[in-house]
């Protein structure tokens, strides 16, 4: 079927595919690909390490390397990954918060070098820290010195490279931790609203200057399942945003006050049980924030069908470009005005969205704003709970996920490929990455580094801007490690509050009960209530497995040490030990749990504590939980084992198993 | 050591008498007055842990070894808890020389686990400092107070919460007052000339001019120094005025009560002549170690129930 002649069309959003793994040459590589497969915009995935300012040989990194993303420890890593692609012209979107500064700088200089206009450039730094501390977990800075860091970019780009988008604030990240709508909308706008107030209370930037400010602040939102409601969101925020923008920051050019945002769908919906069914869920999805033209996306990015297996392949991501492509091109979908306006349900729905989360806005800027609402932990506590209430949801049924607790009874999926069915980054990548980064210090000018690093710390130390110092250090070989060595040197580091404490669930199923008298009466054969400790080791930031399964122990009567994430392996043996708990149980989602789990049973064995049972859960791969089992873990719990209470009992049967009879 | 602390949280028979041992041992030769004692409490989130982590910071260069035992609440319906503060201490992380436990409250309201009690005993016996961390919320004042030599409250500025606290009238257990997160400029001050002004008044029990308040910021590191020398000063004063050992005395006394009243009840207190007859055998019998006493009396307290049924 073809268009009618004359229909007008709109142009699409933006396409794009959240990639990058290896090294800059494969990431480079794949860029390319997908480019010509008819991507529109790069959106560059950084591994774990870079996200959280380390070099790849740093011992944080270990097993981590190119794994979840690109490797970019220097300025030759940079150019490798945009080899042979037109910066000018490219549109390229970097998902980096704490250290978006200096993948910035990096990125700038990589133009300088190569020839480009660095005010041409156009694209994203994620730059958002506010949602690190809630969700994503790549934070490295407390909180005042990080919305500075932010509000240095914002400053810096507005006249330098005027076609950036300096800070995405995201509520993408929100809605994966458990974010309700409202939330959603709340303290996505509670975000902005901080930069803004950091950028406006900042000596270096002229007031005339805001209104051309507010018109660079994008969004990055999610859409759910739940996608009728979804469009109301996205409506609901934009006229959200419009009222902030003139009454808060005056803003009287309707343009500059245009809610910009791009998507990536919801994954923490998508399941491992029957995958298949996740590409019926994207599709769904996408039309939540493409559907209606006021409140349509500028760019979009679809996770793969087997999201919650590992990491896509090039065809898992094509197949997920293909369905913007379908429904860009082959659809009507652009041929029409707001196919919502007028709508009564759609009004009604906006409305309520509206005035619930005004609300729940008014309660975190009368706390102080996000630093204070931070601190306090009120907005990750919130999260939390409505975690914990979707968690409780799914298991008791309330709420329907086909194929994980209605439908299950299913054919084999032909797409599983016994197994194989995900990206498996080289081993020798780590290997090769590092040895790239040994050669690239041993041939740098040590003077210039140095005195760069110098300028750096001198420039930060009397509050000047990042950006410019930075650049210069991207010249003279200033390696992503020691860039933020300097900078965790003059603000410290950050831990978020875990959020966890707040929430009592009570009550609960029959099982629970069951479950809960069972650890009650385990209590007597080991003569003190059963304690386990819950513990996330590396880098990985993925918390909510490890919250839900915290909040659920405790609820089911344990006593539970959780710390939350970023531990290392041997400090989670030393806690195990000092705080003298009957389990250990590990939460590893970033795939790095080869590595990982083996160390930590090491560091406990070398405690003397060989005999302490091990369980871990995440995203762990068949194969690999057998070698787990082998080594001597005691379980394996993936997404599929969605019911906590049911784990809970298992928890309860390992450690009868294998404590010492009375 | 954290199998000493296992042992002494152990409530089958043979694991208690073996920690009854350890712990008799332990009090017996326990010179006086040996590692202080110092407690920690205030509202959630009052900066409690995090002062913990800039007292590690500033202790630990000084060659002292530290011991952290960190009480959390237990719930009242399901009796689990959520242990969260030892990652606040992150300075001792990787350090032999500090050494944090995490404790649940258990079945008291806000307040010390038994065990917490043998806890301190043991800890105090092989580091040169013991802190204790609680959450105050009213009642658990005055059983953290039975289990320190000098106790500091932690007040945030600006929320009400040490208003309340003395609206509540237990101005009189605090020691020291600190108000942290001075960093946040005007509130703390005010809340600190709130805390003078009332301490002065004198509302508390014991010598109302010697409490110190001091200004904190935990996370920035400030007023630490002062902080350390607040509590040295309060515990040297008891020495000097002989008064230190009378509080442990008295500590003893409402430890036992305590743990006799929530294993056998009004009715099993009354079993031994009821609560004043009780506590003026525990005031006068030195001859064994608190621990020893505790068993004692609850063997006696279960012969007489077992007669009276
Ligand atoms: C939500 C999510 C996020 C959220 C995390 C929010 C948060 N605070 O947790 C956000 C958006 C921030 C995020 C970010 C990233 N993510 Co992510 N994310 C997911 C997603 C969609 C769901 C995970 C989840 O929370 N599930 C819900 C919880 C309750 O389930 P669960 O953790 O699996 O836990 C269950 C069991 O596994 C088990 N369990 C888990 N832990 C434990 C522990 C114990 C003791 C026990 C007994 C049981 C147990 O019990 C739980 C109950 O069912 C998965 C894909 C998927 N659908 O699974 C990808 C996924 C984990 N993410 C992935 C990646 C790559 C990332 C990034 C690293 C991307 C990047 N390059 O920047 C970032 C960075 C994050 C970081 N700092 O590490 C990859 C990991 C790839 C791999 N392993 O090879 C996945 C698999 C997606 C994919 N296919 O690419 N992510
Ligand atoms: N601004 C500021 N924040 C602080 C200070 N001290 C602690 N905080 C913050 O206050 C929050 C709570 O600190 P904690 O140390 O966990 O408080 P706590 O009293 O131990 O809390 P609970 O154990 O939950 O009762 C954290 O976010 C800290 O970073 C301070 O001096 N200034
Ligand atoms: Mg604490």
């Amino acid at each position: 079927m073809t268009a009618p002649e004359n229909a007008r069309r709109d142009r699409p959003w933006m396409f794009r595919t959240y990639s990058g793994h290896s090294s800059a040459r494969a990431s480079n590589e794949l860029y390319r690909t997908n480019l010509s497969k008819g991507q529109t915009g790069l959106s560059v995935a950084f591994d774990l390490p870079t996200q959280t300012g380390y070099d790849s040989d740093h011992p944080l990194a270990r097993g981590e390397v190119g794994k979840v993303g690109v490797p970019i420890s220097h300025i030759d890593d940079m150019t490798a990954l945009f080899k042979e692609l037109p910066l000018e012209k490219m549109n390229t979107s970097m998902t980096i918060n704490a250290n978006a500064a200096w993948l910035l700088a990096l990125y700038v200089a990589t133009a300088e070098r190569t020839g480009a206009d660095p005010k041409k450039l156009q694209g994203t730094t994620q730059n958002d820290i506010v949602k690190e501390y809630l969700s994503r977990g790549t934070y490295i800075f407390p909180p005042e010195a990080s919305l500075k860091l932010i509000g240095d970019i914002v400053a810096y780009t507005v006249d330098s490279i005027p076609r950036w988008n300096p800070t995405n604030i995201c509520s993408y990240h929100l809605q994966e931790a458990g974010a309700t709508p409202v939330q959603e909308i709340a303290y996505a706008l509670a975000t902005a609203i901080s930069v803004l107030d950091q950028v406006r209370s900042r000596g270096d930037v002229p007031e005339a200057a805001i209104p051309r400010i507010v018109g660079r602040i994008s969004f990055f939102l999610n859409s759910g399942i739940r996608f009728v409601e979804e469009i109301c969101k996205v409506r609901a925020m934009a006229e959200l945003w419009d009222e902030i923008t003139l009454e808060r920051y005056g803003v009287q050019d309707a343009k500059l006050r245009r809610f910009r945002y791009g998507v990536q769908v919801n994954s923490l919906g998508l399941t491992e049980a029957q995958p298949e069914n996740n590409v019926i869920r994207i599709v769904l999805e996408a039309l939540g924030v493409t559907l209606s033209k006021k409140a349509r996306c500028r760019a979009l990015q679809l996770p793969a069908w087997n999201e919650a297996l590992g990491l896509p392949r090039p065809w898992d991501q094509q197949w997920s470009l293909r369905i913007q492509q379908i429904l860009a091109f082959e659809s009507d979908l652009l041929e029409h005005e707001d196919i919502f306006d007028g709508s009564r349900v759609v009004e009604e729905k906006t409305e309520e969205l509206k005035r619930e989360a005004r609300r729940e806005l008014d309660v975190v800027l009368e706390m102080g704003g996000t630093v204070a609402a931070i601190e306090n932990a009120y907005m990750k506590q919130r999260l939390v709970e409505s975690q914990t209430a979707r968690a409780r949801a799914i298991e008791n049924g309330d709420i329907t996920v086909v194929g994980v607790n209605a439908y299950t009874n299913a054919e084999p999926s032909p797409l599983m490929d016994g197994g194989q069915s995900i990206l498996k980054v080289d081993e020798s990548a780590e290997r090769e990455q590092i040895e790239r980064l040994v050669e690239f210090r041993s041939k740098r000018n040590r003077a210039d580094v140095e005195s760069a690093v110098q300028n750096l710390e001198d420039v930060l130390r009397n509050g000047g801007n990042v950006m410019p110092a930075s650049i210069r250090a991207a010249h003279a070989g200033v390696t992503t490690g020691e860039w933020a060595d300097v900078l965790r040197g003059l603000y410290g580091e950050f831990r978020a509050p875990t959020g966890v404490v707040a929430t009592e669930g009570t009550g609960g199923s029959q099982a629970t009960t069951d479950t809960r008298d069972r650890v009650h009466r385990l209590a007597d054969t080991l003569g003190r209530p059963l304690k386990i400790l819950v513990g996330k080791p590396g880098l990985d930031g993925h918390s909510n497995g490890a919250e839900q399964i915290a909040v659920k122990a405790r609820d089911v009567g344990m006593e539970v040490v959780y710390d939350g994430i970023r531990l290392e392996p041997g400090e989670i043996a030393a806690s195990a030990r000092d705080e003298g708990v009957h389990l250990v149980g590990l939460s590893i989602l970033s795939g790095s749990h080869s590595v990982l789990v083996i160390d930590v049973l090491d560091r406990l064995r070398e405690l003397g504590l060989g005999n302490l049972p091990v369980v871990v859960g995440g995203i762990i791969p068949e194969e690999d939980a057998d070698k787990l089992c082998q080594a001597g873990v005691r379980r394996v719990y993936t997404p599929k084992d969605f019911d906590l209470t049911r784990i809970m009992s298992d928890i309860v049967d390992v450690v009868e198993e294998t404590s010492p009879a009375p | 050591m954290p199998e000493a602390l296992n042992l002494a949280d152990d409530r089958r028979a043979d694991r208690r008498k073996e920690a009854l041992e350890l712990l008799d041992t332990l009090e017996r030769e326990m010179p006086f007055p040996g590692a202080p004692r110092i407690g920690l409490t205030g509202a959630p989130g009052a900066g409690k842990s995090t002062l913990l982590d800039a007292l590690v910071r500033e202790l630990r260069p000084k060659g002292e070894t530290l011991a952290i035992v960190a009480v959390d609440p237990s719930s009242r319906t399901t009796g689990g808890a959520l242990l969260g503060d030892r990652v606040r201490v992150r300075s001792g992380a990787s350090d032999p020389g500090v050494f944090i436990r995490s404790m649940a409250a258990r079945d008291q309201l806000g307040g010390l686990a038994e065990s917490a009690w043998a806890a301190v005993a043991i800890l105090a016996a092989a580091f040169d400092r013991v802190f204790v961390e609680t959450v105050g919320v009213g009642q658990s004042e005055s059983d953290v107070a039975a289990l320190v030599d000098t106790l500091v409250y932690v007040a945030t500025p600006g929320t009400g919460d040490a208003l309340q606290f003395m609206k509540a009238g237990i101005l009189e257990y605090p020691d020291v007052f600190v108000v942290n997160k001075a960093d946040l400029g005007a509130a703390a001050t005010r809340t600190a000339s709130e805390l003078r002004s009332s301490v002065s008044l004198g509302d508390r029990g014991t010598s109302p001019s010697e409490a110190a308040v001091i200004l904190t910021s935990a996370s920035a590191g400030e007023g630490i120094d002062e902080l350390v020398s607040a509590m040295d000063a309060h515990r040297q004063r008891l020495i000097d005025g002989d008064a230190l050992r009378e509080r442990r005395w008295r500590g003893r006394e409402i430890q036992l009560l305590g743990a006799l009243e929530r294993r056998y009840g009004a009715f099993g207190i009354e079993r031994l002549g009821g609560r004043r007859a009780l506590r003026e055998r525990v005031r006068k019998d030195d001859s064994v170690s608190a621990f020893a006493l505790l068993a004692r009396l609850g063997l006696e307290i279960e012969e007489a129930l077992g007669k009276s049924r």
